[in-house]
Formats: structure tokens, sequence, C-alpha cells
């Protein structure tokens, strides 16, 4: 099968779905005649010219408002951050009025908008640039919110945010659009709010979304070598949601383990241990441990980056310690 | 060399000092980002890393229009102010490379540069971020009835958040002794004023509020020191904020990887022919300020700065990783969820 990048993938994603339907547009910083600070959007304002793909001054809550009302009005935007990190300055408008607008109007007016870019962090950048946002939007009735990990994930449910008439929140990351992965050239899209079950194993559940799937699949890989079988699960939506087929796997391995960029504290991991624990309770061998960022804002240099992201060594012992080897 | 005359000599406007300070202050915020730019090349400096070089008067002639009590804020291109305000270059070059004896233990990195003892308010990742911050230092200073002000850059980018908007407006109405600076390079990235806005005189946005406004030439340190030192009248005697529009220009790429297609060589070639350091040297020796010895004394100290900056960093231990658990919260025993 065809092999692409990540961004190539995002690319496609939003070239085939503005082919498709004139209402779609993509509006952002860098966007148009730079051709996107990652070279998502590259070519995109030589095919669809400057009525379909717009480059913004920096004001993200103007733009971000221009989207939810353009969305109400009958378009179908989509919003790119230049990194989630930068969403907070707008992130009024994408809860206070694009996850609730259906609910406050009465039914009456719906947002079908993307607002997309990379989230969590991206080498050393400084704590202002290295937050994750996927709880923090997952905590927010009114959005779905989309973490995909491969390029084909990406392409496909890419493809059916933009189609989704809810608000959608897609999120990428820096360190991923150089990844390359099997892409195949007919159109395709996938159901959002469904996880995939990226490696099947026997012996104990890794959860996890996103870039930290990375983490996740080099665990399994190095469990393997020991005889562990770790069935691997990308949640790869993390509102809604897919307890069941986590559920259903916990059940048959007895032993979970959490894999999450974001900080601790009401994060997806707890969350998801809630449900966990609530609904197959009684299939624990173990109690649920999870492995997120440490409980602290991620400075600049290395060794403090190395302190407190999640990493392969930690989610190990996490699995070690689920499965009670020493 | 130009030829010396009794016109240009008139011109001097300034102390013997002050242009001494111009100089040298400038020729260490060059010569320390041309260093900064080959230590990224080596990967000796990681992340993003703005440089300041071409907008140099911006920060050294308002330096020279101030006190040492006045407080300086500005965004993540954030190497030149500290360096002009006395801030050790060893700290911050050690900081660059993530060490813990930079200038905020490797935590900020270089779009957060602190320096607390030289009012350093930070460097802010966050575009405009600091606009409304810098208004409450201000604010604050006349809420303790001191007679300091607070100076606060931003790029012509940031002009278009608004937040900075809401902070002019506050700033008018309290009546903040704040000196608004827009250091209009051109460019936000890849996006020229003309791209971003109707409004190219970007002083002008001033004047919505009432605010006095003026532009100034961001490459004649003179100009530069003359209009903060107006400023700074305005707002220590109460009446309150002032917005400057530095016209400068920035000879490098946005950060270290932009391959500039948005401009033309020509451009920043006729930029650098008003090179803000080449304009005060020539003054210096046109009026015979300082000799060429004196000026290639000057140029030494300041290579040796570098190079001792350089080494420092390179010498420096790199942070323990536990010690991203300190300075989270001022609370010693904060329980941080732990698993
Ligand atoms: C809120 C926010 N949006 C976007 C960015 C990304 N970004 C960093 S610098 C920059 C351009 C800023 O240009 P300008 O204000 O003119 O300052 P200059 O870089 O020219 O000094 C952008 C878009 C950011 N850091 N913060
Ligand atoms: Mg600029």
């Amino acid at each position: 099968m065809r092999v692409i990048q990540f961004r190539e993938a995002i690319r496609e994603a939003m070239n085939e779905e503005m082919r498709r339907d004139e209402n779609v547009f993509l509006m952002g910083e860098e966007v148009a005649e730079y051709n996107g600070a990652y070279k998502v959007s590259q070519g995109m304002l030589d095919e669809f010219g400057p009525n379909r793909v717009y480059d913004t001054p920096i004001a993200e809550l103007g733009f971000a408002g221009l989207g939810v009302g353009a969305g109400m009005n009958g378009l179908r935007p989509i919003i790119e951050f230049m990194t989630f990190n930068f969403s907070l300055v707008a992130i009024d408008q994408i809860i206070n009025s694009s996850a609730k607008m259906l609910a406050m109007s009465g039914g009456q007016y719906s947002v079908p908008i993307v607002f997309r870019g990379p989230t969590g962090s991206a080498g050393q950048l400084g704590a202002t640039h290295s937050s994750n946002f996927e709880n923090w939007f997952a905590n927010t009735p009114g959005l779905k919110v989309v973490v995909p990990s491969t390029p084909y994930d990406a392409k496909g449910l890419l493809k059916a945010s933009i189609r989704d008439n809810d608000p959608v929140i897609f999120m990428e990351s820096e360190m991923m659009y150089n990844d390359k992965g099997e892409v195949p050239e007919g159109e395709y899209l996938l159901p959002i709010g469904v996880a995939d079950i990226k490696r099947k194993g026997k012996d104990v559940t890794i959860i996890s979304f996103g870039k930290a799937m990375k983490i996740a699949l080099e665990a399994a890989e190095e469990l393997a070598k020991d005889g562990i079988e770790a069935e691997v699960i990308d949640l790869r939506t993390v509102r809604p949601i897919d307890y069941a087929t986590c559920l259903e796997s916990v059940k048959k391995t007895n032993r979970c383990v959490v894999v999450e960029e974001a900080n601790p504290l009401a994060a997806i991991s707890s969350e998801l241990t809630y449900h966990i624990q609530r609904n197959a309770f009684d299939y624990l061998d173990a109690p649920v441990i999870r492995v997120n960022s440490m409980d602290i804002p991620l400075s600049f240099s290395a060794p403090y980056i190395e302190a407190t992201l999640p990493n392969v060594k930690r989610t190990l012992e996490a699995v070690k310690q689920v499965m009670y080897k020493k | 060399m130009a030829k010396k005359s009794t016109a240009t000599k008139s011109k001097v406007k300034y102390s013997k000092e002050t242009y001494t300070f111009w100089y040298e202050s400038m020729l260490l915020m060059r010569r320390f980002e041309e260093k900064a730019g080959q230590l990224y090349g080596q990967q000796k400096i990681r992340g993003f890393c703005h440089l300041y070089i071409g907008q140099e008067a911006c920060a050294s002639g308002a330096i020279t229009a101030l006190t040492k009590d006045d407080k300086w804020i500005t965004a993540y291109r954030d190497h030149a102010h500290p360096l002009g305000l006395g801030t050790d270059p060893g700290a911050i070059m050690a900081e660059l490379f993530g060490k813990a004896t930079g200038t905020t233990k490797g935590k900020g990195g270089s779009m957060h540069i602190f320096d607390k003892e030289r009012n350093f308010m930070g460097g802010h990742g966050i575009v405009g971020a600091q606009v409304p911050m810098g208004l409450g230092i201000g604010f604050a200073e006349k809420y303790k009835g001191t007679k300091n002000l607070c100076i606060c850059h931003m790029g012509d980018g940031a002009v278009r958040q608004g937040a900075v908007h809401e902070a002019f407006n506050l700033a008018m109405l309290y009546k903040t002794p704040v000196i608004f600076v827009i250091e209009n390079n051109g460019y936000a990235m890849g996006t020229s004023v003309k791209r971003s806005s109707n409004v190219e005189e970007l002083y002008t946005i001033g004047e919505a509020y009432d605010m006095p406004a003026f532009a100034v030439d961001g490459m004649n340190v003179e100009d530069i020191h003359e209009a903060v030192a107006e400023a700074a009248e305005r707002a220590r005697k109460g009446d309150g904020p002032t917005l400057l529009e530095f016209r400068t220009y920035r000879y490098k790429g946005h950060s270290m990887s932009d391959p500039q297609k948005y401009r033309t060589r020509e451009e920043v070639e006729e930029y650098k022919g008003r090179d803000p350091l080449e304009q005060v040297k020539k003054t210096i020796l046109d009026n015979d300020i300082l000799t060429q010895d004196e000026l290639t004394e000057i140029d030494k100290k300041v290579k040796k700065q570098v190079e001792d900056a350089v080494k420092f960093a390179e010498e420096s231990p790199w942070p323990d990783g536990q010690d991203a658990f300190k300075d989270v919260y001022l609370q010693e025993d904060y329980p941080f969820v732990m698993e």
C-alpha cells in the first residue's frame, strides 16, 4: 500500500473534503501563502484560492469566533491553530460559543466546525508551548475530541470530522507530522468514537491515544521480548470514549495501564480508571495504573523534560506492577 | 570613513557615556546573537530561538532613556533587552543551552528569559500576552505611589491580538504609567503588516484610545531614546501611557528554520544599509566622541564577553531533572499528584 506522511494525510483529507463541499474553508495563521507553519496546508492556496484558504492575523479569539458564526450560518469552517497552546486565547469561543450553541438555542443552531492543530509537547519549547489540552476539551459537553496516532486514522477521522455536524476538536502533533504510514488511494471515512486495537494481546491492556501511542507500542514490543503479550488500544477519540472496547479488553486481560501525555489531575486516564473499576471491578487482578506527565509544567531543558514526560521505562514499570512482577 | 564636519558635530545630543553605552550594548547584542545562531546550527541550542539582529536600537535606545527602577516586559524575542540591562551574558547563553546556571535554571529557555534583579519581567511566549501584563506592572507602580513605569515591547503581529486593545483602553482609562512599544519589523513570521491589516501606520491605533502615539525610526538609537524619554516624562507626570511604533527590521528569519520566501534579498540589504550599529558608530567617529582605537578596544571586550559566555554555558552543569518540581508552587510541601 501507498505510504505517506501524517501531514500529507491531513492535507489529503482537507483537500478531498474541500473539493466535495464548497462550504468547507480553511483559516488560520500562515496556512495560505506560507503553506502552513508545519507545511500541512502546502499547495492548498494554489488549488482553492484565497476565497477558501485564509491567512489570518494573530487573532485567535477573533478567527475562532468567526468560525463559529460562519458555522451557525451555513458554512463548514476548518480553523487551524498553530498549536492548541494558542487556542487558549480563543477558548471562550470554543467552549462558550461552539460547544454550547446547539443546546442553548434549543436545537436551532448547530456549529459544524473543526478546530485543528497540534497538541502537547514538541521538544524544548518551554511551558507556554507544551501543554496537552485533550482532557480540557474532552471535559466539555457539546464537543467531540479526536486525537489520531497514525496517518491512516488521521485521514479517515479528519474527513469524518469535517462532515460531522457538531463541533470537533482535532488534535495532531508537531512531532508526528513527519511520521509515515500506509494510507490507501481511495476515499474512506472512519467513525468518530471508535477505538482501535493496534496490537492484540492477552496478558495486559495498555490504553493510549495520540502521540503517546508510540510509547505504548514500544513498551508492548519490549514486553513481548519477555513473553508478555500486551493488548494496545488506541482510543483515537477522547470524547466520546469507546469504553466498550476498553472494558472488553480488560475483562480478557484483567490488567490495565493507561499511557497519556497530559498532566494527571482530571485526565483521560482518571476517567478511564473510573469506568474500568465501575464496570469491570470483578475482572481486575490489580489496580489500574496510569503513566501521565508529572503534575508540573513542562520546562525547557532536556533533563526536566526527561523527568516530566511519560516514557517507555515508566510504562514498563507500570506493566510489571499490574502483573506483580518484581 | 566619512569626513568630519562641524555640521554633523552639532548633531551630537547626548553624552559620551550614552554613545559609548549604545555602541557597546548593541555590539554585545549583535555578537551574542550571531554566536547563538552558530551554536543553534551545532545543536548546542535547541527549540525556538528568535534573533533580534537589526532591531538592537529598540532596546538600547530605550534603556538610556529610563531609570534602573523602571520595569521591562517583552515577547519571546528577548535576548537583547536583558543583555542591555546588564544581565550576565553567560547566564543568558547558559539558559539557551538549558543549563542549571541559566537565567531561569534552564526552565524557560530562549523565549522566557527573566532577571528580577534588573527588573526584566520576561520573555513571554504567547503573542500579545505581555501587553496586559505590562499594563498591570505599570498599574502596580502607580498604586504604590512610585514614579516608576513599565516599558512593554511587542511585535507588529501582536498588535492584532484582542488583549492588546483591551490593555490600551484600560491604560488610558486608568492613566497607567506604561510605554507601549511596537517593534514593527514588518513581519509576523511570514505575514507582512500589509497582509494583516488595513491600518499600516500602526501607531495610529493609539488614536482610537486618545493615547499619545508616535512613529519613530527604529534603526536610529538617538530617535528612540528621545521618544522614550518624552513618553517617560508623560508617564511620571501622571499623564498615562504612550504608544510608540519603532520602525525596524529583523535581518534573520523569524526563528531558526525560516526559508524567508515572503521577502526579497534587496529589502533585507536596504535595511542593512541603515544598520543601527553602523549609524551610531559613524556618529561616534564623525564627532570624535571616541577614537577608532577606543572602538577597537570595545570590540575586543565584547568579543571576550561572548567567548566567556559560551565557555560558561559549555562548562555549566545540566540541571537535575527532579528540580522540575521546584518553583511550581511557593508552598514548600505542596502535595503533587504522584501516581
Ligand atoms: C497566541 C499566539 N499565537 C501564535 C503564536 C505563534 N507565533 C509566534 S511568533 C509569531 C509572530 C509574531 O510576530 P510579531 O508580533 O510581529 O513579532 P516578531 O516575531 O516580528 O518579533 C507567531 C504567529 C504564538 N506564539 N502565540
Ligand atoms: Mg514583527
